[in-house]
């Protein structure tokens, strides 16, 4: 899809790295839709696809799914993505009501349910999710690993299970948020081109300049492989939106990442 | 007008064979965000001849004399922080001298020693001497030893700053890993520690937390390796603070610890 017109200020900007609820190890002042809005009017964010911070660590996590439902009805500028567990019995109806709802996509997060992300269980989401069109959200990490709650034992997703993931079958469409340059790197180039462009990356952990990771990854592997997000309300947003804007891109480019390539990825 | 109090440069005998780019990027970066001065520190080699947290003597003036140089071809963008490895006592302090006499305005201590052993004395004497700040490496809330060094947290630094209560210290990234949470009620009551905001990490609530822990005349503007987190903190405080409390943390604190004129 050719993204609309928007100014570099990137006033329409989509944001696929964003949630409401609660988080367990520390005090976020945020967790309400209305504080999103605020936060996403500040920061030039038009949309924000939004997850359920608390139902990730909870047991049944689809028990968040009603909420955010809810939450994105009564909130226009807000998207669900809901959460689907491969360990529960039920995941195919979950998934199927998601693709009824017409979500952008859907999240799974196997470490944080303590079931290995290449388990046959979670390739079967993948795949079923793929046959409907949806993409799947993924985080690496929430937390930075030096700072995380000693009862944080959460591991992160590695490159190994990534490549593994997006060769599982050629409908997997991943959107994968909070990943280092030196994760991209692994996946993108230990992937095919067909099995890469099934890939985005959110640009919330890839570091400007000096170290200018960002500037690395977009003259090697393209602007069309990224794509904006935040990590609201755990992180502030300005961060992201100072990251682009000292990027070189052409206008184009930076349309791309704003809000083109998300676009284009939706079902 | 503004400063950041921590940032790094590389040199042709450090670790990255891009050390010229990275520099360069660092410049044209600090020039789109409005940095006027970049007070810098250079780790021994960056890792290739000695470990970074572990420089070795002769690295550590190696890079002492590379930023000196660094610092002479932008008389205008960049000073100084004199790095020593205070195992070295009397290599430490000789290179403070050195280093101040030639125009650097501080001390830069990394992770090579923890920063409450009876070690670092005669380095913070030697501040003291010379009126100058000391930027301390921190972990916050170091729970365990890390790979690659010996650092110390907010706890720790507090034990050196209590002792040496004329020397200002820089508590540097609070968003540079760990707890920050841990680091603010530790330095609460010490007047003479300053927190440096920089660190990739953007946590919300963060900067609300240090603003109420040590107030604003305390807080000191920095990006360390990330200017973009720097410059996304930066946006955030012109939110929140009026514009006098934001030039403190711009520059006006900073002014204040460095010697008298130097950023004039």
């Amino acid at each position: 899809m050719t993204p609309g017109s928007t100014s570099r200020s990137g006033a329409r900007r989509i944001d696929v790295n964003a949630w409401i609820g609660s988080y367990p190890y520390r005090r976020i002042a945020g967790g309400s839709a209305e504080f999103l809005e605020v936060e996403m009017r500040r920061n030039g964010i038009e949309r924000a696809w939004v997850s359920n911070l608390a139902a990730v660590f909870w047991r049944n996590p689809t028990e968040g799914n009603a909420e955010l439902y809810r939450i994105a009805e009564q909130h226009e500028p807000l998207e669900a993505v809901p959460a689907v567990h491969p360990g529960l019995a039920d995941w195919e109806t979950v998934l199927i009501e998601a693709k009824a709802r017409a979500v952008p996509a859907i999240r799974v997060d196997p470490l944080f349910y303590g079931i290995s992300p290449t388990d046959p269980a979670v390739v079967a989401v993948l795949r079923r999710a793929g046959q409907l069109g949806l993409p799947v959200m993924m985080a690496v990490k929430l937390e930075d690993g030096r700072q995380r709650h000693p009862h944080d034992g959460s591991s992160e997703l590695s490159p190994a299970h990534l490549r593994a993931l997006i060769r599982s079958d050629p409908t997997v469409r991943l959107v994968i948020t909070h990943a280092d340059r030196d994760c991209i790197e692994q996946v993108v180039f230990g992937a095919t081109p067909e099995e890469a462009d099934r890939i985005l990356w959110d640009v919330s952990c890839v570091w400007g300049p000096p170290i200018d990771d960002l500037a690395h990854l977009v003259a090697a592997i393209g602007a069309r492989r990224f794509c904006f997000g935040t990590g609201l309300p755990l992180r502030i947003a300005e961060s992201a939106v100072a990251r682009l804007d000292l990027l070189e891109l052409t206008p184009e480019e930076r349309i791309f990442i704003e809000r083109g390539n998300i676009e284009r990825f939706q079902p | 007008m503004l400063i950041d109090v921590h940032a790094h440069f590389y040199h042709p005998a450090s670790a990255r064979p891009d050390w010229a780019e990275r520099n360069a990027s660092r410049l044209a970066a600090g020039d789109r965000i409005g940095i006027r001065w970049h007070v810098a520190s250079i780790l021994g080699s960056w890792g290739r001849t000695s470990p970074t947290y572990f420089p070795s003597p002769a690295d550590v003036t190696a890079g002492n004399d590379a930023l000196r140089q660094l610092a002479a071809q932008h008389p205008d963008r960049i000073k100084g922080y004199v790095c020593v490895n205070p195992n070295f006592t009397a290599h430490a302090e000789a290179e403070i001298d050195r280093g101040l006499a030639a125009g650097m305005i501080g001390i830069k201590l990394a992770a090579s020693r923890r920063a409450d052993d009876p070690l670092l004395d005669p380095i913070a004497e030697l501040a003291r001497r010379h009126g100058v700040p000391i930027l301390h490496h921190i972990w916050q809330h170091r729970r365990r030893d890390w790979p690659g060094q010996e650092a110390s947290d907010a706890v720790e630094l507090g034990r050196l700053a209590r002792r040496h209560r004329e020397v200002p210290f820089l508590l540097a990234h609070l968003g540079g890993g760990g707890d920050w949470l841990h680091t603010l009620p530790a330095i609460r009551d010490l007047p003479n520690v300053f927190v440096d905001l920089s660190g990739s990490g953007v946590d919300a609530g963060m900067l609300e937390a240090a603003l109420a822990a040590v107030g604003v005349d305390r807080l000191l503007w920095g990006a360390d390796l990330t200017l973009c987190t720097g410059w996304g903190k930066l946006r955030y405080l012109e939110r929140i603070l009026g514009e006098p409390d934001l030039d403190r943390v711009r520059w006006r604190n900073a002014a204040g610890i460095f010697p008298r004129g130097v950023f004039e």
